[in-house]
């Protein structure tokens, strides 16, 4: 695997003056609550291990208070942690000076925001212009590039308007365009679609999708909402409490939870739309005239393949057509509709 | 013997004491005016002949282009015409009534010692607003200013600099900055977090942050400031007036040892018209602006 463009290495962070001070004690295992009652601090991340590859959606989920917010924060450090590293290709945020912190987050690293957090005495030109403007270019420069980016995120007819003239769906492509106008490698998004109404946030969710399959931006996004954690994420991770829980591809995720805590966050989760076959085939071959399912297929797909073949096997292909394993009815059903418990 | 006991009569120091520090005080201060008089009134000649050469600007140009040009000001800012018409009844009335004069001296020192009380509260209101201990040590500074009785500061002013404009604008000026000092600290502490850490996350420098959002957005309350502040200046000038400034406090004080009645309330009524122009002036621009910007947040 490609080195990753993120990696965060045991990150604690505890809020409260005495932070430092009761790190070993957390480290020693001390919970959350009995840290607050003993300490007055508050346990906002603990012994975070993550990294994220290039070019790649990371997903982090979590309920509220679970850290998630604090987490993305660290990539950036709005805010800075208690201990550990967050090395975002290969240099260590949490170490840099007052320059070279803003001079990575004016270039490398911009944030989209929950509440948009758009400036409502700017245009919305000047909205997205606006991490153009703190880099310090020449005015035609910044122009130039910041109609690109209102056209890219469709509100070229609004470039005048002020943010609190446009709807929340609206201003949250303001708020994306501000982030991608000053061309960063990552992009952290923190609960970016989280305030929008279900059909608008499933229009920016296909926004963003199409963006990154032309950008091929690092992404960090937060989100509470699992449906949305499965959809855009390449990878997943869940934290609880403000510690990691499980990380992985999605349907690793569904098909075999960590915990009581994740099955039972994943347990209304459509399955066979999510799951691709290679997951649950086994090896071995089959007949020649059985139907090929190529692979990727998600289980729906090769449950209607198979139904509308009148087989109860069928063969997994790779893209050249060579078989790789079988699928059984049965075993698409079983992944499909099982209750899935944590594996031991 | 019972009548002296100190449950009584308050214990209270000996006369002698009282005096001998208030001749140490008082001879210090005289002392201290004495040797850096000269230096202090060197340092505000600048302003001196600011002032002189704005007070002169106004009375020098004619009527009629000194009333398009604060009609001119007035639209500008508050995009009303009733207020204009306002500006113009209150100044014809001014002038009809012989006080044009007058009131050109006043609005000069009003004039400058807005600017200058602006010049000189917004940055004191921003260190505070940046550090909680800096606002602990200005805010009790502020509450003695505004509480304490006018006429008191014209004392120490006088003995240093005299009588005339300069210890005037002075007076003024220490009597009218305290409302822009709060109200700047307030705007800025009052801009919303939010906004701030976007800044911060594109990595704006202080300075961007405090010119860029933190200003802009604590601009309508730092006017609402500036307007408590004006007022207040014109509140002061009648009293400055005790120590040579001229304009409109100075007929009010001659009515006053006179007993002139008319003179002093049509004196008085040129000041109320002028703070009523001024009041609604800049309430209105300041209006203005905080509409544009609360539409802007609740979207």
């Amino acid at each position: 695997m490609a080195e990753p463009m993120i990696r965060i290495q045991g990150l604690y962070k505890i809020f409260g003056v005495a932070g430092e001070a009761v790190l070993p004690m957390v480290r020693d295992g001390m919970g959350k609550q009995e840290l607050l009652d003993t300490h007055g601090c508050v346990l906002g991340l603990r012994d975070i291990n993550l990294s994220v590859p290039p070019r790649c959606i990371q997903v982090v989920m979590g309920l509220s208070g679970s850290g998630k917010s604090t987490l993305i924060r660290h990539i950036n450090r709005l805010i800075a942690p208690t201990a550990g590293e967050v090395i975002v290709d290969g240099t260590d945020v949490a170490g840099m000076d007052g320059a070279a912190l803003r001079d990575f987050r004016r270039h490398r690293a911009s944030m989209v925001f929950q509440r948009f957090a758009l400036m409502p005495h700017r245009s919305v030109r000047d909205n997205v212009a606006y991490g153009l403007t703190v880099q310090g270019l020449q005015s035609a420069e910044v122009e130039k590039r910041a109609s690109r980016w209102i056209e890219r995120v469709g509100l070229h007819d609004f470039a005048d308007r002020y943010p609190g003239e446009l709807s929340g769906g609206m201003q949250q492509r303001v708020g994306l365009g501000r982030a991608l106008a000053t061309d960063p490698d990552i992009l952290l998004m923190d609960e970016a679609f989280s305030a929008l109404d279900p059909l608008i946030r499933y229009d920016m969710q296909n926004m963003l999708l199409d963006l990154q399959t032309e950008l091929k931006k690092t992404i960090v996004f937060i989100t509470h909402d699992l449906d949305e954690a499965l959809r855009i994420g390449d990878n997943v991770a869940i934290l609880r409490d403000g510690g990691m829980v499980q990380q992985g591809r999605p349907q690793d995720i569904v098909l075999t939870p960590a915990d009581d805590y994740v099955a039972d966050f994943v347990k209304d989760v459509n399955r066979g739309k999510l799951v691709r076959v290679e997951s649950i085939m086994k090896p071995g071959t089959t007949c020649a005239s059985a139907p090929a399912i190529p692979i990727g297929t998600r289980l729906e797909r090769a449950a209607l393949a198979l139904s509308e073949a009148a087989a109860k096997l069928g063969k997994v292909t790779d893209r050249d057509g060579t078989a790789l394993g079988t699928v059984s009815q049965l075993d698409l059903l079983d992944a499909m509709v099982r209750r899935r418990r944590p594996s031991p | 013997m019972a009548k002296n006991a100190w449950w009584i009569e308050f214990p209270q120091m000996e006369r002698e004491t009282l005096v001998a520090i208030r001749k140490a005080l008082d001879g210090a201060y005289r002392d201290f005016s004495r040797s850096y008089g000269d230096v202090i009134e060197a340092v505000f000649e600048p302003l001196l002949y600011f002032l002189v050469w704005f007070e002169k600007l106004l009375l020098n140009a004619p009527w009629w282009s000194v009333l398009f040009a604060v009609c001119a000001l007035a639209y500008l800012a508050s995009r009303s015409w009733k207020i204009v018409a306002g500006a113009i009844v209150a100044f014809l009335f001014i002038g009809f009534f012989g006080m044009w004069e007058d009131t050109m001296s006043t609005m000069s020192m009003i004039a400058v010692s807005t600017l200058l009380a602006i010049a000189l509260g917004v940055p004191v209101g921003i260190l505070m607003a940046r550090s909680d201990r800096t606002q602990a040590v200005v805010t009790p500074l502020l509450d003695v200013m505004q509480t304490m009785p006018a006429f008191v500061y014209l004392i120490p002013v006088v003995m240093l600099l005299g009588i005339g404009k300069v210890p005037g604008l002075l007076a003024v000026v220490i009597y009218a900055i305290p409302p822009v000092i709060r109200l700047t600290n307030l705007g800025i502490r009052l801009v919303d977090r939010e906004v701030l850490e976007a800044s911060d996350a594109f990595g704006a420098s202080g300075w961007q942050r405090l010119v860029g959002v933190q200003i802009p957005l604590a601009f309508p309350t730092i006017m609402a400031g500036v307007n408590q502040t004006i007022m207040m200046a014109l509140a002061m000038v009648v009293i400055a007036s005790m120590i040579g400034v001229q304009g409109l406090g100075q007929p009010v004080l001659r009515s006053i040892t006179n007993q002139y009645f008319t003179l002093g309330l049509l004196n008085g009524l040129a000041i109320v018209a002028l703070a009523i122009i001024f009041d609604r002036v800049s309430q209105a621009y300041g209006k203005r602006l905080q509409l544009q910007y609360k539409q802007a947040q609740h979207g």
